[in-house]
């Protein structure tokens, strides 16, 4: 048990929402991981729908390269769209 | 007719209670962090079960019964539940061969509960049913994962279905009380059980490349109060709060 993987849970709250990431946990396959995350991350009724991934299958950004990944897009405030002006009508932008 | 039905309602909860009771034996033991909350999970869904049954019984016995007197101050002789939910969780492969055997007569139990003339008895199996379901698919899939996992997994499953087999046929097995309630409408025939019990048991230790084990003499007494020497040690821990501090509660 101590060679068993890591796999990513995402839950997803209720319908109609994403699957949002909640925790890893170790499984030996993915039938055991879905089982185990239904026991771990949604015994107080968080989820109506779960997906695993195992861990290795995500390629993260390296914090050292975190200068050049976000760094550049701080001042570049003509990339969020609030020079728009809305119309009245429009309620939930 | 109403001892019969108490009486009848205890056979059912009180296998919950003592299953549910060996299964908190294992929170923060279990064999990783994973399965022992899953583990405590279905102990926590027998708790409730049990519950439901207990008030039930306290209200149609009347008096000063509570669910609590009824969980904590009887004696050894008087809890119904069958000799196999009481066994020792001696390796990880009894728990699991002990849950499923349970699960698996617990599932065809419920299943046949929900046709009950009573109906507290039919909701309380109708509630039950999705749980129970699950504790028989996570003890399935362990089966399977332990009979056809290693060398020694498989050594150490089949050894402990082979010493839990003799405690099956209790199962099946009627008392008085729960043959009033089956010609009341109210019990179900468990008789009728054994076939589709031994039917899926068996489809799965096969998928498990696990040996069915062929064996003619059974254990029983559990249900008539009559229990193995692991009974009383399990008590003296379940009632051990309420015997020293009688009364108290937090």
């Amino acid at each position: 048990m101590k060679n068993w993987p890591l796999w990513e849970v995402f839950v997803r709250s209720k319908n109609g929402l994403e699957h949002r990431h909640c925790g890893s946990l170790h499984a030996s396959d993915a039938t055991m991981a879905l089982e185990n995350a239904r026991d771990v991350y949604t015994r107080r009724m968080e989820g109506v729908s779960i997906w695993v991934v195992p861990s290795t299958a995500i390629m993260a950004s390296n914090p050292e390269n975190n200068g050049e990944f976000f760094e550049p897009a701080k001042d570049k405030a003509y990339r969020h769209p609030t020079f728009y002006e809305l119309p009245e009508e429009l309620k939930h932008m | 007719m109403k001892e019969n039905l108490v009486q009848y309602i205890y056979g059912i909860a009180d296998n919950a209670l003592i299953l549910g009771q060996r299964l908190g034996e294992l929170c923060g033991h279990g064999p990783n962090l994973e399965v022992d909350i899953a583990m405590t999970n279905i102990a926590l869904d027998l708790l409730g079960q049990t519950r439901s049954y207990y008030q039930y019984a306290a209200k149609l016995s009347g008096e000063n019964a509570t669910e609590d007197t009824i969980a904590f101050l009887r004696s050894e002789r008087e809890y119904k539940n069958v000799l196999l939910v009481e066994q020792p969780n001696t390796d990880f492969a009894y728990s699991i061969g002990r849950q499923f055997l349970y699960d698996v007569y617990h599932l065809l139990l419920l299943t046949e509960l929900q046709n009950s003339n009573d109906e507290t008895l039919a909701a309380i199996a109708k509630k039950s049913i999705k749980e129970v379901s699950y504790h028989q698919r996570f003890s399935s899939d362990w089966i399977k994962r332990l009979g056809d996992g290693t060398e020694e997994s498989h050594s150490k499953i089949q050894t402990a279905i082979n010493d839990l087999w003799t405690f099956t046929d209790e199962l099946f097995h009627q008392t008085d009380a729960d043959k009033a309630m089956v010609s009341a409408g109210i019990g179900v025939d468990v008789t009728q059980l054994k076939e589709a019990f031994y039917h899926k048991v068996s489809e799965i230790l096969q998928e498990a490349t696990l040996q069915i084990p062929d064996m003619k003499y059974f254990q029983k007494g559990g249900k008539q109060g009559i229990h193995s020497e692991h009974m009383g040690y399990l008590l003296a821990d379940l009632q051990y709060m309420q015997r020293t501090f009688p009364n108290m509660n937090w």
